[in-house]
């Protein structure tokens, strides 16, 4: 069965680009709103795993193929091993030291916008692509065993 | 010069990651890659013998921030990770050609090596719990990683298993924090000493003795071992058996136990009776086997339980107010006997898998002779078998010489009888190992075997050189001062650990 009906199919072919447009929202503001890496990551998911079940898996893993989803879990986890180490050479040298952190003065106008929080955004960049990643890799593997009901067996398709 | 303790976890994970973006094609960068990663491993931990430190991840301070220490029971146990983990390596780049995505096993293989070195170092319960599910996570993988139909039943089971004990762990971490308002080890420790021991918390102490012992395969919860351990690939086999067990099960019990509640009577008897069951029924069970692997598996629940005895008998010793000498020397035995057993049971897991490869088969019916066509395997696979049961030169000897000596000393003259018993069984199960492997006629169907050689023979020989050499460890007052004697100093402290880190910079 290739996917579901066509009013499914035009549904969700409109909804998953806001899907992933929030999920990139909730990832970047999180450190001022609720939310961050790890909730963006899944909603980021969730927008390709909408796109697998309306279109099926093929079109699905056309779009975001298996070895590059391990790849960019991959990438994910690097950047953000990168951030942590990063705080060794710059600054206070420690380990996931917050590097570009500046003390808030009064009057100061970065507070409470976006690029503030120093390494925290970057972090749940890094984190955001791993979760998205690996959580779309889960689902993709998980749907790739099919029964097959007549010998009774399993087998990879 | 100062080694920087993120270096344990952070190196083995950046590694982890970096490797399955070379592909699976790039078979020989990512195996020379991992190798170095390890040996990288392996000179920081030696390089950290004797320092000692607390490592403020972030520069947030203890109560707030996540804490690494480094102390003489954590450098103790990361180094028997480095070398196990070194050779073992070493061993795969050989012995891992024959399966397919071996990247993905480096990658798996570092992970673990990262999750123990982050268990051993944590200061807090939750990031040790943390680790612990990373290490184990990996180590599911990796006994199923043949794919096999006996390798995913193993796996699977010891899955479940593993899980109901880290669900037993988050359960025991949960009331630790409930009752005491702090995951920090040291600042939970000493709020304990301040209200003592209540309800809650001696049922969380229970549900770590059930969730650590499940992950350390004592007697009663040793259901998964066997299975595991013996479908395995081969270097994992040394891993799980050779430190796995060991961090995830017995450090974390001795450094709750002692460090966090404080040893109490009660504690003392639970863990050595945990011991002395697990080394005699081990024992007895280990002797039946036919399969090599499976031999070597229950042998390993029944060395395992002479470190948790030597561990108890000192902890039971310092509650009844004995003396201190007796009781530092018991948790020196079985401490030794910890480092000792790493060594020389990795060592017996990685022959069994050179004798596997080359004959393809476990059973020890069908082999005999092969003494002749493998002789690098047949001499370091004897030097492992007098070690582990206990012929005098040989590291084992000296462990198992110090907890007799200990449990005579203090008044248990039946618990040193057992020791000795237990040893002989020991040698009468390594000597089937010998007799039915290597001596006896090479039957028809395996006279065309020969023997790998390469990086699997080096790493045998590495350890069977450290087999004969780990006496000194103990018979040299230098090494001894360096090694044993901080991470013993570890545990008959007690609970002084808290006040330690926490007037620590």
């Amino acid at each position: 069965m290739k996917g579901m009906t066509i009013i499914v199919k035009s549904i969700s072919s409109w909804v998953k680009m806001l899907i992933f447009l929030f999920g990139i929202y909730i990832t970047i503001f999180g450190h001022l709103t609720p939310g961050g890496g790890f909730a963006g990551g899944v909603i980021l998911a969730c927008s390709f795993i909408l796109l697998m079940l309306a279109f099926g898996r093929e079109y699905a893993e056309e779009n975001l193929s298996l070895g590059l989803t391990s790849k960019l879990d991959c990438v994910g986890a690097l950047l953000f091993a990168a951030v942590a180490l990063c705080g060794f050479f710059f600054g206070a040298a420690g380990f996931f030291v917050n590097f570009l952190h500046q003390e808030w003065q009064a009057g100061q106008a970065t507070a409470l916008k976006l690029v503030s929080a120093g390494t925290i955004p970057l972090s749940n960049i890094a984190i955001g692509l791993k979760v998205g990643a690996s959580l779309f890799m889960i689902v993709l593997i998980l749907s790739v065993f099919r029964c097959d009901s007549s010998a009774g067996k399993q087998e990879v398709s | 010069m100062i080694i920087p303790l993120p270096v344990f976890v952070a190196v083995p994970l950046v590694t982890a990651f970096f490797l399955p973006l070379l592909g699976d094609k790039r078979r020989f960068g990512a195996t020379i890659l991992a190798n170095i990663a390890t040996g990288v491993l392996l000179v920081a931990a030696i390089a950290t013998i004797g320092q000692s430190g607390v490592y403020q991840v972030g520069k947030w301070p203890i109560p707030l921030g996540i804490n690494l220490v480094m102390d003489g029971l954590s450098g103790l146990v990361i180094l028997a990770v480095s070398v196990v983990g070194f050779a073992a390596m070493l061993f795969s780049a050989g012995y891992m050609e024959r399966y397919t995505a071996k990247p993905k096993y480096l990658s798996l293989f570092l992970l673990m090596v990262a999750g123990m070195n982050g268990v051993v170092l944590s200061g807090d319960m939750f990031n040790l719990f943390v680790f612990l599910e990373v290490a184990s996570i990996a180590s599911y993988a990796l006994v199923g990683f043949g794919c096999e139909h006996e390798e995913l039943e193993a796996s699977f089971k010891y899955m479940v298993l593993g899980s109901v004990a880290s669900m037993f762990i988050l359960f025991g971490i949960g009331l630790v924090y409930g009752n005491t308002g702090s995951l920090n080890m040291a600042y939970a420790s000493r709020s304990i000493a301040e209200t003592g021991l209540t309800r809650g918390l001696v049922f969380a102490l229970g549900l770590f003795v059930a969730g650590f012992g499940l992950k350390a395969a004592l007697i009663p919860f040793h259901a998964w071992l066997p299975d595991a351990h013996s479908s395995a690939p081969a270097p994992i086999s040394a891993m799980l058996s050779g430190v796995l067990i060991k961090t995830l099960g017995v450090y974390a019990i001795t450094r709750v136990v002692f460090n966090v509640f404080g040893i109490s009577i009660q504690l003392g008897w639970v863990l050595l009776v945990l011991g002395v069951l697990s080394m005699v029924a081990g024992g007895f069970l280990a002797i039946g086997q036919a399969d090599i692997k499976r031999l070597m598996a229950y042998s390993s629940i029944s060395q395992l339980g002479y470190v948790v005895m030597g561990i108890g008998l000192g902890g039971l010793i310092i509650a009844q107010g004995g003396s201190t000498a007796w009781a530092s020397l018991a948790i020196l035995g079985g401490l030794f006997h910890l480092i000792n057993h790493a060594v020389y049971k990795s060592l017996l897991f990685l022959t069994s898998g050179s004798v596997e490869i080359s004959t393809g088969t476990r059973q020890m019916d069908r082999m005999g002779g092969l003494g002749k066509v493998l002789p690098i395997t047949r001499a370091t696979c004897t030097i492992a078998s007098a070690s582990i049961a206990g012929v005098p030169p040989f590291s084992g000897f000296w462990s198992k010489l110090i907890l007799v000596i200990a449990a005579v000393g203090a008044g248990y003259i039946w618990l040193g009888a057992i020791i000795v018993f237990v040893a002989v069984l020991t040698l009468i199960m390594y000597l089937k190992v010998q007799r039915y492997v290597f001596l006896g006629e090479l039957p028809e169907n395996l006279s065309g075997v020969e023997e790998r050689r390469g990086s699997m023979t080096c790493a045998m020989v590495v350890l069977a050189y450290l087999c004969v050499l780990m006496g000194l460890l103990l018979l040299v007052p230098d090494l001894k001062a360096a090694v044993l004697d901080p991470a013993v100093d570890v545990l008959v402290n007690g609970i002084s650990y808290s006040s330690r880190i926490i007037s620590m910079p």
